[in-house]
């Protein structure tokens, strides 16, 4: 029996150190170089295994199911230089357009040489923070802003306009972990830092959590950064449309407009019920003076009397669509719309009557 | 059935693995990649032909470590571990070559390796070897004919598949469900072959 196991286990040995040895000897392909999105991310590795692989041990997490035996089809990136031609392995799971763009199965690219890839940018970017709550201000009855420092990292990499989870710890109010979409409404040229414009909700579990239970210095955690609501770079005239909380991402667009001296002509409609739910309004004629061509137009729906409100008044659609009537060049607007679904639909509807069409609405439903 | 001279007794085994005996259809083994892969005749040649060669050139090892330890030492029955090692080293090791020294083949043949190396129609090649007391010829023969027998059966497989991609299925029975029922068919057919040759 003994000389069983003997005999067995030095084959058994024998093998592991032929490959082991083959492996040193046969799979050396050096250090190469993976290009991700045009130099925006670069690290050298040793050549020999898969992209997949080679990835994840850069903390870049490709989604995959199957673990990497070209059975789930999830781990798709698109390999511009250097990762030859389709496999058979992956034939099955492209299609027409994908077989042209060079998108592949990561896993069943082997790095052997320098590649130069594209991924999703979201995917380079996500990751988990953890923040510090500096300071907390009230902006009316039922709207807060919490500014947050980072601790670590000690950075964050956003597009302005993009959101952020905050994740809600278990407290008395819920007895298991949330997650939260809030958008960053601050000046990203600080990204040791930013803030959340945050509107209370009835028995919400993470705006009574922020209301009632964060304090100053607590700490949070966020992931992020996320989000298709971001200033596309055209010449096009802007037209924003925000209500409420939904201030917060074009805020964030304003502030990076200022920063890149963007010139484009641009107006801001922010509908709200009442004067006592204004706020951020001398912000905003701030931005008027910093901006080369920008107009902030509040509106109220339900002016008291006792408000002496002045300005607009009404439904905030049909300020922005009385605007627009007087515009030549209407059609030509791209749209930027935050706030509640139902608001959201019906500016998409109105502005639509102006010839401008569905795809140049860019909106973030808070819902 | 006298099968006469030697030669035609070892090219009776290699018909008899590939029809009368089919490993897959008759045996019913390496089925998982026989139903994962056999969407395409392209990717089942490969994988078809990768068995081959692995089948054929592990089954001469297996003989080897068979006939030089197993038996002199008289431990036998660890031919499932040894062959198992055995398999999974000359797989791992022919896939680095082949992928290092030749991007052709690699791209061909190399991908598919890693996917037989669990693949159940080799270790019962090598078992059905030692059942069967073959000597070293006649194992090559049989190797051969189970390997060339079972790309047989994936390449038909995927061929009928294919041209179900434009046939009404039931809803039910889309995927493995349809998979399977053809698999039964075939092995049916396959029957069709018994009494034509036996080999030992």
């Amino acid at each position: 029996m003994l000389l069983a196991i003997i005999v067995i286990s030095s084959i058994g040995a024998l093998l592991a150190g032929l490959l082991v040895l083959a492996e040193r000897v046969i799979t050396n392909y050096g250090d190469v170089e993976i290009d991700i999105n045009q130099s925006d991310k670069k690290f050298t590795i040793r050549g020999g295994g898969s992209l997949l692989e080679s990835l994840s041990a850069q903390k870049i997490f490709i989604p995959s199911a199957c673990g990497g035996r070209s059975t789930c089809g999830y781990c798709k990136v698109t390999v511009l230089e250097g990762g030859g031609g389709l496999l058979p392995t992956e034939e099955p799971f492209m299609n027409k357009d994908e077989r042209k763009n060079g998108v592949r199965l990561s896993c069943q690219v082997k790095v052997r040489n320098n590649l130069k890839i594209e991924i999703p940018e979201h995917l380079l970017s996500v990751r988990e923070y953890i923040c510090q709550c500096e300071k907390i201000i009230d902006y009316t009855y039922d709207i807060k802003q919490f500014n947050l420092k980072l601790i670590e990292p000690d950075s964050i990499k956003y597009k302005a306009g993009q959101y952020v989870q905050l994740l809600t710890p278990a407290y008395e109010g819920s007895s298991e972990e949330v997650y939260r979409a809030y958008s960053i409404s601050s000046d990203p040229a600080d990204n040791t830092r930013f803030e959340l414009i945050v509107r209370r909700v009835a028995s919400g579990i993470c705006t009574t959590y922020l209301f009632d239970h964060l304090k100053e210095n607590d700490r949070v955690r966020v992931n992020g950064s996320y989000g298709e609501f971001y200033l596309r770079d055209t010449g096009a005239p802007i037209v924003f449309i925000a209500g409420g909380s939904g201030i917060a991402p074009i805020k964030c667009i304003l502030h990076d407009m200022v920063n890149q001296q963007n010139k484009r002509r641009a107006v801001f409609f922010f509908g709200v019920r009442g004067m006592k739910d204004l706020f951020l309004f001398d912000e905003m004629q701030e931005f008027e003076k910093k901006l080369a061509d920008f107009k902030y137009v509040p509106v109220i729906s339900q002016p008291e009397p006792g408000d002496n409100w002045t300005g607009a008044t009404g439904r905030v659609t049909d300020i922005a669509a009385a605007y627009l009537e007087k515009q030549s060049d209407a059609k030509d607007h791209e749209c930027y719309l935050c706030g509640s679904p139902g608001m959201i639909d019906s500016a998409i509807k109105t502005v639509m009557q102006y010839g401008i069409p569905l795809e140049k609405n860019y909106y973030d439903k808070f819902s | 059935m006298n099968t006469g001279s030697y030669p035609l007794h070892l090219l009776v085994i290699l018909f008899t693995s590939v029809f009368t005996e089919n490993i897959l259809l008759a045996r019913f083994l390496g089925m998982c990649s026989f139903l994962s892969v056999s969407r395409q005749v392209k990717t089942a040649i490969g994988l078809g032909a990768a068995v081959v060669f692995v089948m054929t050139f592990t089954i001469i090892l297996d003989w080897f470590a068979y006939k030089w330890v197993l038996q002199p030492f008289g431990i036998e029955y660890f031919r499932f571990i040894l062959f198992i090692i055995i398999i999974a080293a000359f797989v791992q090791f022919i896939e680095m070559a082949i992928e290092r020294y030749s991007p052709v083949l690699y791209q061909n043949l190399g991908i598919f390796l890693p996917l037989i190396t669990v693949n159940c129609a080799i270790l019962g090649a090598s078992l059905f070897m030692v059942i069967r007391d073959y000597d070293l010829a006649e194992s090559i023969g049989f190797g051969l004919g189970s390997g060339l027998g079972w790309m047989l059966a994936i390449v038909a497989m995927a061929g009928i598949r294919q041209r179900l991609n434009n046939a009404r299925i039931p809803a039910g029975l889309h995927g493995p469900g349809i998979t399977l029922i053809i698999a039964g068919i075939m092995a049916l057919v396959f029957i069709g072959f018994t009494g034509v040759l036996a080999g030992k």
